[in-house]
């Protein structure tokens, strides 16, 4: 169980422009750090770059404490899970499974056994004669997973391993890679695309775009305070609804699209002038108003598009030139043109600056919902 | 940012020694057996050279100024234009008309195909000595045929007028093997759904011949058209073992004629004047060919 | 239903006599090599019975044996150094990236554009200056490298994920045992291609082995063809198409097993 480290690590591919740069980030051992963002952000660049696959243009990387920049990728100690999963056509499952080891000169009886005992592991023991293609999808994920894993190298790498699975499988194939992680406590380094995924399997999630790092830490703690709009609008589902606002004059709260109102008690400490803010509120905040007698912003906003999704209930709303979404649990009886009212509690609003993209305020009052919050993501 | 210390230029310069490595077989055995003959072609083009093939006497452009106004090179550079205008259209027509119809989906068409492909696992030197005995004055086929249909009896290979087409016929026949491979494999590459879109559009057969079957084959066709076009002003086999050139050197394809001048009559110089010829004439196909059909290719 | 029943008969009937008429010489030769000469001269196509005396004459006045085992030692070893030659260079062209990559497979392509025959005067010479003049080298080294070769198996390897190349970096791999255990046997199709392709052309080969050999050592079938067709001009046909079927007998039989590869395999290197 190794540490990776990278320090100010860059890449440039034509010496120019930079497709990652100033990366500074530690991986624990043990831990499943997860690696997020939208396409080309460079996430499999920098997975390679751990491997040794692609080489580090400025910085320096360490693996378990040594400098490790110029290794060759087999002196690393690393096993990688590929999407296309990279399984040899010609070679048995078996036999794919002991390539890596029999390339090591692991004697053939240690390599039996230790395959025996992956394929297991994966219930992969009926298939061990066949070739890859005559496996389906799923079960090709798993000699992948499998020939990573027999390696018993000490940290794991995996780029986008589960992007051609089916949705049912992908949700199945992500409890079985968390809990082989967690029984052989590996460093699992993983990349995805997929915020749900990331959201579900990390310990710890490091977002990505344009090559730098937006925000590194815990899923939830990303989720519930995102570092800056990015961040925002990329983790959750629908995503958060961000729109310009000001600093009222009065300083008792601001204005968002100059139409409405949101108080804010402690609003004199987020912005000393008229700098220009971004406010933002998740979808599943923004409350229904039953009775009447709630507290907060209590706005009546027009329908503009409603999906029941069975047990919750999400629907659009323009506000000022954007339009927002709500979701509410349960099924809600509602259709386009509707005028409903909604209730928006000042103290789920994050603020940003809009310029320099920072968050200034932090929502409040969420840990009691902590419970509710990982599902419905 | 921390100055990570660069590899020197020999690590960097790792890939581009191994890839070398790798190539260096072939760039040795190119540069002996190909480049190193070519320019020696060309050079000894100046020459007139001794028994052993070394230049003696540089005659600067003189081989190639005679050459031009020799009848009998003319002759036989003109019996080559010809051949090759006998033989590709209608050789690759011919295989195209195969390969269409052993394209069909039909019991038993894998027989057809290995019947149509045959000739291209019979030799040169084979098929000219079947072809020798079919064109025979007295004993051949064509003109026992001849003969039972009451027509004159033709000396195929021996009437100046007509050796020329009778090499050019079984000619034909040897390379319909090879033609027909290639434009089967491009058939069979060409999606199935085009088909089953215009045949629910309606599409007769010659109307999806004409804008799907030839567009998709269209690269396919210009690789074994520009192969056939090469191949023709290569041929040398049947003419040494049919005809030798004659009769009257009407025959006497450029190949067979360096062949001559070289190796029996020792004239390496104007030998190689004319291989630099052949190689121009070659050269100039082929780019014309690149420049005129690549713009109405189709590829996918 | 009656249209299509209509079409397949149009199609049996075109696919029947076209295929006949050019299998016909074929089975014509194959009829007149165990024909006897006055049978030749009554022009039947059967012949009265199917005896080998042509046969037995031919190996008796031929070296034949002798001859279709250079063949098959010559075949055989320009299609081994082909592809050991060509898969190299291909290897190098997809797997190891390195500056001036591109130009220099573009003039490997290029020397596709020099006839061969061009070249064949100073070849000649070079062969006869080393003194290889009636070898085995002197008939088949010129031969291996091949760029027609390099292009096929290099559109082959194209197709290799490689993700795979990266697997085996991770694994350990060396970059040869990568080529060896890994390419190669992925290869396995295009690789048989190139060496059906290789040995039928070899096999076939007529100018270079009238040129070299001058004496049976090495000589070649096709070579032998010539003989026997010079040296019976006027007389035996029969022996002259036994001997005919002899050589063909094994490039038809590779053919007939591998039309179906060389078909797919060659087409995929016409296309770019
Ligand atoms: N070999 C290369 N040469 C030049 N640029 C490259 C190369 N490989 C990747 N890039 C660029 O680097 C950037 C990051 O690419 P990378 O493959 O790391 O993205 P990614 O985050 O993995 O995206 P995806 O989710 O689509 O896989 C992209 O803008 C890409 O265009
Ligand atoms: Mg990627």
């Amino acid at each position: 169980m190794k540490r990776v480290e990278l320090i100010d690590v860059s890449k440039s591919y034509d010496k120019q422009v930079d497709v990652i740069s100033n990366i500074d980030v530690t991986i624990e051992p043990g831990e499943f750090f997860v690696l997020v963002g939208p396409s080309g952000c460079g996430k499999s660049t920098m997975l390679r770059m751990i491997a040794g696959l692609e080489e580090i243009t400025g910085g320096v990387l360490e693996i378990g404490g040594k400098r490790a920049n110029h290794l060759s990728p087999d002196k690393r100690d690393l096993s990688m899970v590929f999407q296309n999963y990279a399984l040899y056509p010609h070679l048995t499952v078996g036999q794919n499974i002991t390539f890596g080891l029999d390339v090591k000169k692991v004697k053939k009886t240690v390599q039996m056994e230790r395959a025996k005992e992956v394929a297991e592991m994966l219930g992969l023991t009926d298939y061990l004669k066949r070739k890859p293609r005559e496996l389906s999808g799923g079960q090709r994920q798993r000699v992948a997973l499998a020939r990573a894993i027999v390696s018993e190298a000490p940290i794991c790498l995996m780029d986008e391993p589960l992007s051609n699975l089916d949705a049912k499988l992908r949700a199945h194939m992500r409890t079985e890679i968390r809990r082989i992680q967690r029984k052989l406590g590996i460093t699992m380094i993983y990349v995805t695309h997929d915020q749900v995924e990331a959201m579900t399997m990390g310990d710890r999630i490091m977002i990505l775009h344009d090559g730098k790092i937006q925000q590194v830490g815990k899923p939830i703690d990303i989720y519930n305070y995102p570092a800056n709009p990015f961040v925002a609008s990329f983790i959750g589902a629908p995503p958060m609804n961000i729109s310009p606002a000001r600093m009222e004059p009065s300083k008792s709260g601001i204005f968002i699209e100059d139409t409405i109102h949101v108080s804010m008690n402690e609003a004199q400490s987020i912005a000393s002038s008229a700098r220009s803010l971004l406010a933002g509120i998740r979808p599943e905040h923004i409350k229904p108003v039953i009775t009447g007698a709630e507290e907060g912003n209590k706005i009546q906003v027009d329908v503009t598009n409603v999906e029941i999704l069975g047990n919750e209930t999400v629907f659009s709303f323009q506000v000022g030139q954007r339009e927002w979404m709500a979701k509410w649990s349960g099924q809600w009886d509602m259709a386009i043109g509707d005028k409903v009212p909604i209730l928006l509690g000042s103290e789920y609003f994050c603020v940003f600056d809009e310029e320099t993209g920072e968050l200034i305020r932090k929502p409040e009052g969420l840990e009691h919902l902590s419970i509710a919050k990982e599902v419905s993501i | 940012m921390t100055t990570v210390r660069a590899p020197g230029v020999w690590k960097r310069s790792a890939n581009l020694r191994v890839g070398f490595l790798y190539l260096l077989p072939s760039i040795i055995l190119f540069s002996v057996f190909l480049f190193y003959p070519m320019i020696r072609t060309i050079y000894l083009s100046f020459f007139l050279t001794d028994q052993n093939g070394n230049a003696a006497v540089n005659v600067g452009f003189e081989n190639y100024s005679y050459l031009l106004t020799s009848p009998a090179f003319l002759n036989s550079m003109k019996a080559t234009g010809l051949f090759v205008l006998y033989t590709v259209p209608i050789g690759i027509i011919l295989a195209l008309f195969f390969a269409l119809l052993a394209n069909e989906k039909l019991k038993g068409i894998g027989f057809f195909r290995t019947m149509y492909s045959s000739t291209m696992g019979i030799s040169v030197a084979a098929s000219s000595v079947i072809w020798l005995f079919l064109f025979h004055p007295s004993v051949g086929l064509f003109n026992r045929i001849l003969l039972a249909i009451n027509l004159p009896q033709i000396q195929w290979l021996l009437d100046p007028e007509w050796a020329l087409v009778s090499i050019a016929i079984s000619t034909i026949w040897m390379n319909t093997g090879f033609s027909f491979l290639i434009l089967l494999g491009g058939l069979q590459n060409i999606d199935e759904h085009l088909y089953e879109s215009s045949r629910i559009d309606g599409a007769g057969y010659f109307y999806r011949l004409r804008r799907i079957t030839i567009p998709m084959l269209s690269p396919t066709l210009f690789f074994i058209i520009t192969i056939s076009l090469i191949n023709a002003f290569q041929t040398f086999g049947q003419i040494d073992i049919l005809t030798k050139g004659g009769p009257s050197q009407s025959t006497n394809l450029i190949v067979y004629s360096i062949y001559r001048e070289a190796f029996i009559n020792y004239q390496f110089g104007t030998a190689s004047a004319q291989a630099v010829i052949l190689f121009i004439i070659i050269l100039v196909v082929t780019v014309l060919q690149f420049k005129l059909l690549e713009k109405k290719v189709h590829y996918q | 239903m009656r249209d299509s029943t209509l079409k397949k008969v149009w199609i049996y009937f075109l696919l029947i006599v076209t295929s006949v008429m050019v299998f016909f010489p074929v089975l014509y030769a194959f009829m007149i090599s165990f024909m006897s000469g006055p049978e030749i001269l009554q022009g039947k196509f059967f012949p009265e019975s199917f005896k080998f005396d042509n046969y037995l004459k031919v190996f008796d006045r031929l070296p034949l044996v002798k001859y279709l085992l250079n063949s098959f030692i010559v075949s055989l070893t320009v299609m081994v150094g082909q592809l050991a030659v060509c898969s190299l260079a291909a290897y190098a062209f997809v797997f190891i990236p390195f500056k001036g990559r591109d130009f220099v497979f573009f003039i490997f392509i290029s020397t596709m554009m020099i006839p061969w025959e061009a070249t064949m005067i100073p070849n000649f010479f070079t062969i006869q200056k080393l003194d290889w003049l009636n070898t085995y080298q002197g008939m088949s080294l010129p031969f291996f490298a091949l760029a027609f070769g390099t292009f096929l198996l290099r559109q082959h390897f194209k197709t290799i994920p490689k993700e795979l190349q990266e697997a085996s970096q991770i694994a350990g791999l060396s970059r040869f045992a990568f080529f060896w255990k890994v390419i190669l046997p992925v290869s396995k199709t295009s690789l048989v291609t190139l060496g059906a392709y290789g040995f039928l052309t070899t096999w076939n080969m007529y100018l270079w082995p009238l040129l070299i050999t001058t004496n049976s050592s090495v000589r070649t079938v096709q070579i032998g063809l010539k003989q026997l067709q010079s040296q019976e001009m006027s007389t035996d046909w029969g022996v002259v198409m036994a001997g005919v079927i002899v050589v063909i007998i094994p490039t038809l039989l590779l053919l007939f097993i591998g039309q179906k590869q060389l078909q797919k395999g060659l087409s995929q290197g016409a296309l770019k």
